[in-house]
């Protein structure tokens, strides 16, 4: 505890391009040095038969799985569906959640007639919505698109609208005084000021819509990610499994990783997001 | 005969604000009933005068203020600024909120010309160079593209009176913009007030709980009575030669302190008188 405490008073007191390599990355190279020895750990496990790979796989067995896969090129066909998938249902999630999430934020009369809808599926699982999607959709593409949109358009208008919704009254102040027309007022603070929640529902809609595609591909599907893991996984092929498993990982981490960057980059002004 | 040429001098000004009769009343949600806040404001405002109003809290001078800007709706009575009805806020007049009512995603620069991006009256080559002009008036010269966040309280309400000159008003309407600051700063700005004012050659109406921050901003002041409030008395303040901050140890600074003091007190002593008759 005491000595954690210390390290922290310490970056903060320093903080400059002076420092050690060791005291400026100090929490990636712990992150770096715990994944290596855990992996390490994986391997020998396996190497002296502690486990059997058959249920746990190895990091080696992992790579050379991924390695034949990129080799006789099926992990680009799997890829390129759960994208395009992915890319279909949360860019329509996008373009219709942000809207609609400004418009229930901004009009009490459009908020009290669609609330009860937006509530409703909010609260539920949108998993459990699958079966209904594959009676209407079949198991093509257009069934995943449709579970991805549906999982991912709900954060983002439920975050929008809150964003929206709770703008400051004094800025509403500042600008009528101004003599600011609705439409102004709309642009020049509610957008602005909505922003940050924004950004924080596309971030959860990530998350949801990487639920989505292996979900959905799971369920029922001939080509992706998900499918592909489900294959695999139907017939004891766990290195294939956690090569998947591994790209969804990735997958997920970057994006959300992304959307941070660009998040920090507009809460630049907000004070209580700093450091 | 001289004081009377003095006198007729002074009301040669022109009249830039007048109140006549100004009403307002507040709806309770709990209680289901209007409550009277102003009842009957008369008040006159001339051409280069800062005017300053003062009263017990809670008397609606802030809601005062709101009803000269067009943010409030009047029960009864009238507002003209330059003999023109106010009936919504328009050009001729601009706030100075309280603390933080900057645009925190603005830069400073673009918090001052607000206004001005609203109005689209003048190019955003204009915009610019006039909110940069206003800067340097307000002596933040260099701080344009910070953020409200960076700066200062004081400063943050230097950029705050900026925004309001931004669009050449007629009247500037100042609520409590040092209210929030500290004792020091707040004395500083005061005196950094009179300056910009001064050279931006405006007329100003200021509300302030503060007597000492009355006594030595205005040209006059007015004491609210306590709620529903009228105008209890209006005090000219008149002190000799340029307002510093040696002003407040004048003698007479004192007395005009005292005096104003006076009148508040009277009033909460009557509201306290009221309640305690109300509760026994």
């Amino acid at each position: 505890m005491t000595s954690v405490t210390q390290d922290i008073v310490e970056d903060d007191a320093q903080g400059g391009p002076s420092r050690s390599l060791w005291a400026r990355h100090e929490n990636s190279l712990l992150g770096l040095f715990a994944v290596t020895a855990f992996m390490l750990f994986w391997e020998f496990s396996v190497l002296y038969g502690w486990v059997n790979p058959l249920f746990t796989s190895s990091p080696s067995r992992i790579i050379k799985a991924g390695a034949a896969m990129v080799r006789d090129g099926s992990i680009w066909n799997d890829l390129a569906v759960s994208g395009i998938e992915f890319g279909l249902g949360y860019g329509l999630a996008v373009i219709v959640g942000v809207p609609l999430g400004i418009l229930m934020g901004w009009y009490r009369r459009f908020n009290a007639l669609l609330e009860p809808f937006v509530n409703a599926l909010y609260a539920t699982p949108r998993i459990a919505l699958m079966p209904l999607i594959i009676i209407w959709f079949g198991v093509d593409m257009s069934a995943k698109v449709a579970i991805i949109f549906l999982s991912t358009v709900f954060p983002i208008l439920v975050n929008t609208m809150t964003g929206v919704r709770t703008i400051d009254r004094d800025f509403i102040k500042v600008a009528r005084s101004f003599g600011a027309s609705d439409g102004q007022l709309f642009a020049t603070v509610a957008l602005p000021s909505s922003v940050p929640n924004l950004l924080t529902g596309l971030r959860l809609g990530l998350g949801h819509a990487l639920i989505g595609i292996v979900v959905g591909e799971m369920y029922g599907a001939s080509a992706g990610i998900g499918y592909m893991m489900q294959t695999a996984g139907a017939t004891f092929q766990t290195d294939r499994v956690m090569v998947g498993i591994i790209i969804i990982a990735a997958v997920g981490m970057a994006l959300t990783q992304g959307l941070k960057m660009i998040e920090n980059r507009f809460e630049m002004w907000r004070v209580d997001h700093r450091g | 005969m001289p004081l009377d040429m003095m006198d007729k001098a002074h009301d040669a000004r022109a009249v830039k604000l007048s109140a006549r009769g100004v009403r307002i009343d507040f709806w309770n949600d709990r209680i289901k009933r209007n409550l009277r806040v102003l009842d009957g404001v008369d008040l006159d405002v001339r051409e280069g005068e800062l005017l300053a109003i003062v009263g017990p809290s809670g008397c609606g001078k802030s809601t005062f203020l709101g009803a000269v800007d067009g943010l409030v709706k009047m029960r009864a009575g009238e507002i003209r600024v330059d003999d023109v009805p106010v009936d919504k806020p328009g050009a001729d007049r601009a706030m100075v909120f309280q603390q933080d009512s900057l645009f925190p995603w603005r830069t400073v620069l673009r918090n001052i010309s607000y206004g001005l991006e609203l109005q689209r009256r003048l190019s955003s080559g204009e915009i610019r160079d006039r909110a940069t002009n206003l800067l340097e008036l307000v002596g933040l010269k260099g701080f344009g593209e910070h953020y409200p966040h960076e700066l200062s309280g004081g400063m943050r309400q230097r950029v705050n009176i900026a925004r309001a000159l931004a669009t050449d008003p007629e009247l500037l309407l100042l609520d409590e913009p040092f209210a929030a600051l500290d004792a020091q700063t707040r004395e500083f700005m005061q005196v950094e007030l009179l300056k910009i004012l001064a050279r931006a050659k405006k007329t100003a109406l200021f509300i302030t709980h503060q007597i000492d921050e009355a006594v030595f901003l205005a040209d006059r002041v007015a004491v609210f009575s306590a709620r529903p409030a009228r105008i209890k008395a209006i005090v000219d303040v008149d002190l000799p030669g340029q307002r510093t901050l040696e002003t407040k140890l004048q003698p007479r600074f004192r007395d005009l302190q005292e005096r104003i003091w006076r009148l508040i007190e009277e009033e909460a002593e009557r509201t306290g008188l009221l309640t305690s008759t109300v509760g026994a």
